[in-house]
């Protein structure tokens, strides 16, 4: 009799274990590698259903001893917004309702980088308009992210080399990590999102510009496709004024180091704490 | 178990769920239009609903500036009921103080009608509520305990456990005609009282744990929720319990009441203040944090559309505390009725909209987006209050026959009062 009971438990216990490893957490956060792989192969199947083209979908790891990071000359830019719409046309952000990963900010250069005062909607007929600046603002990569930490699913995380990224498959669009940013960089796709089909940049990475689903968030990831393929994001690309740096911080030679250590930094609402990997400096 | 006991619980059981669903269905012609009435909002709201499923989110008015609105400030009011009709628990049972005893599990189904709520209005303003699933471990995975959100869903679904089953449980074994097991009701009520206060604690961390919104940063937000609760949460039983005694046998002493009433003055009291000790740090030390407040109490720029809202709220606040200190005033009928109204209609505005929309305005880089919630956000929340009040109604159906003792499963047994009590 003792003896049944304990393989009746035993064999419980070893199909009860089997169950949860099946139906485990289905996160790609998680996910082994096999899993990954047949993950993005449906992903890239249903996208070609979606769109009649073929869109790659890039399972590409952080690089060992890369971490990331951003400098923006404040002196320099001038407000034109290229980077918005590079921006957007990289990273297939839907074009109705318009979803923009960077906004630029014009402040009064009587009043400093002040919030209260900031206008992303300014419209002259040239730019930099008279007395003002401007501050182009995206996700700030926080080495302590509170978007992350307040997330119920566990679908989004800091990678290894620093890019805050977003499981779409996974996240329920509570809209948590949004109240929790302090830089209004995380952007919620409140309807369908539409991208016209000739326009879709086919090249993607899964945790960054494949094209998003209706009802969850999304943010700027460095472009994460180009940056762990050792290519600049498309906004340093494109800016005319060249305020737009980007590199590796722990490599001692990079652009980014020397700017952090020569020049006047400073980052976006130091006193939170959040510990941006978005550097603001003026080179001149 | 021996069969025989078996199938015999099956035979009470079955007992039990016929009686009242026949009960259920009896009802005079107010009832029924209550009940059709109650459908015809529930349908409304269910065709809204489903409309925003299939377009999306952006048919309310949320956009990413205020990510959060209506749904999300009808969920925080209503914790704060949920927690605070259980709050009456301590009177009862603690100092043992019988009329109040005799009402306090219409205070657990009101909580049970109130967290249904809650989990709904959470549900509707998810946007993919197809993988609610994720939450939920093993298939899903829940980040606790580093989420206050995953503590949400835990505190939330707990307490609707523990209050659904101390409530039927009674109910059920009162209808057998048989005292409840002491056992099991008395550690589970005793653990509702903290859980009450639990509930609230977390919804309030909820927000305030968000360094980025420094209106919700503050931490008297936690204090202020349980006070201003525990105006709210009796504010309705007061009425239900009024309605109970006109409508049937039941009987509540007018000395529950004004007790009630009495308690709600003191914790109005307590929310006032807490309130002038907030708006005392923001005003006097004239940060940039003072914006969210400015914004809800006098607007920025042209933009007013909260003042009128936050200057009622107040007013409101003020005369129900004015109504509910004088024995005078709240001894009188139709003053505590009304004080009971103003109550409501105060903690509403300033838990509900008055707590979310100037956290999340200016937003957190200065833009001013002009919140104002969309004929389908109504719809939708007239719908889940519908689904609250028809569970309200057909559970005090079944409940209140029974405390009354007509409704039983054998003749000639005591009624609630003693049966339910009998074991103290």
């Amino acid at each position: 009799m003792e003896t049944r009971r304990l393989f009746m438990q035993t064999a419980a216990g070893a199909a009860a274990g089997m169950i949860l490893t099946s139906c485990g957490p289905k996160r790609l956060y998680e996910a082994p590698k096999e899993r990954l792989k047949a993950s993005i192969a449906e992903m890239q199947r249903k996208y070609k259903e979606e769109y009649g083209k073929d869109i790659q979908v890039s399972d590409k790891g952080p690089i060992p001893g890369v971490h990331f990071a951003y400098a923006l000359d404040i002196s320099r830019c001038i407000g034109c917004r290229r980077c918005v719409y590079a921006c957007v046309a990289e990273n297939n952000q839907s074009r109705d309702p318009q979803i923009h990963w960077i906004r630029v900010e014009q402040m009064e250069k009587e009043k400093g980088v002040d919030f209260s005062h900031a206008d992303p909607y300014y419209h002259p007929a040239e730019v930099p308009a008279e007395g003002h600046f401007y501050i182009p603002i995206s996700c700030q990569q926080c080495e302590d992210p509170p978007c992350t930490k307040v997330c119920p699913t566990g679908a989004t995380w800091a990678e290894k080399d620093g890019i805050v990224v977003i499981d779409y498959d996974w996240c329920i669009g509570c809209r948590y990590c949004m109240a929790a940013c302090p830089y209004g960089a995380r952007h919620f796709n409140w309807t369908q999102p539409s991208i016209p089909e000739n326009e879709i940049n086919p090249h993607t990475h899964y945790l960054g510009n494949r094209p998003r689903p209706k009802g969850v968030v999304e943010k700027c990831t460095f472009c994460i496709q180009r940056s762990r393929e050792g290519r600049y994001p498309a906004c340093v690309e494109v800016c005319p004024v060249g305020a737009r740096k980007f590199g590796n911080i722990l490599d001692p030679d990079s652009e980014i180091r020397y700017i952090i250590e020569h020049k006047r930094v400073l980052v976006l609402k130091e006193e939170l704490n959040t510990v941006p990997r978005f550097f603001y400096f003026y080179a001149t | 178990m021996p069969l025989e006991n078996q199938v015999n619980s099956i035979r009470l059981f079955s007992g039990f769920t016929r009686g009242s669903l026949k009960l259920m269905l009896r009802g005079n012609r107010a009832y029924w239009m209550w009940l059709a009435f109650l459908s015809v909002l529930i349908v409304s709201g269910a065709l809204a609903y489903s409309a925003q499923v299939r377009v999306g989110l952006g048919l309310t008015a949320m956009r990413d500036q205020v990510s959060w609105g209506f749904y999300i400030g009808n969920f925080t009011f209503l914790v704060g009921v949920a927690a605070a009709a259980v709050v009456l628990v301590i009177p009862a049972y603690i100092y043992n103080w019988k009329p109040i005893r005799e009402i306090v599990i219409y205070g657990e189904l009101l909580a049970i009608s109130a967290i249904t709520m809650c989990l709904m209005f959470v549900l509707v303003d998810i946007g993919r509520p197809d993988r609610f699933w994720h939450l939920v471990p093993p298939f899903g995975f829940l980040n606790f305990p580093r989420s206050v959100l995953a503590w949400d869903v835990l505190v939330l679904n707990l307490y609707f456990v523990v209050n659904f089953v101390v409530a039927t449980h009674i109910l059920y074994r009162a209808f057998h005609g048989k005292p409840y097991i002491r056992k099991l009701v008395v550690p589970m009520v005793l653990l509702s009282v903290p859980m009450a206060v639990g509930i609230h604690t977390v919804t309030a961390f909820l927000y305030n744990g968000l360094a980025a919104r420094p209106y919700w940063n503050s931490s008297i937000l936690a204090p202020q929720f349980l006070a201003s609760a525990f105006c709210s949460g009796p504010a309705i039983l007061l009425v239900v319990l009024q309605l109970l005694r006109r409508f049937t046998r039941f009987e509540i002493q007018d000395a529950a009441i004004w007790k009630i009433a009495e308690l709600m003055a003191y914790a109005m009291f307590l929310n006032l203040f807490l309130h002038g000790a907030e708006a005392f740090k923001e005003f006097y030390s004239n940060t940039q944090h003072l914006l969210f407040t400015r914004y809800w109490y006098f607007g920025i720029g042209s933009h007013h559309t909260l003042v009128p809202y936050a200057w009622s709220a107040v007013g409101l606040n003020l005369v129900a505390f004015a109504l509910f200190i004088s024995p005078r005033t709240r001894r009188n009928i139709i003053l505590l009725n009304l004080g009971c109204l103003a109550t409501y209609a105060g903690v509403y505005i300033e838990k509900g909209m008055g707590l979310i929309i100037p956290g999340l305005t200016p937003d957190t880089l200065g833009e001013i987006y002009v919140y104002y919630p969309t004929l389908i956000e109504l719809r939708v929340a007239a719908g889940i209050f519908a689904v609250g009040f028809l569970l309200f109604t057909l559970m005090l159906k079944v409940a209140v026959p029974i405390s009354l003792g007509e409704f039983m499963g054998k003749k000639g047994v005591a009624p609630i009062e003693r049966a339910v009590f009998a074991g103290r």
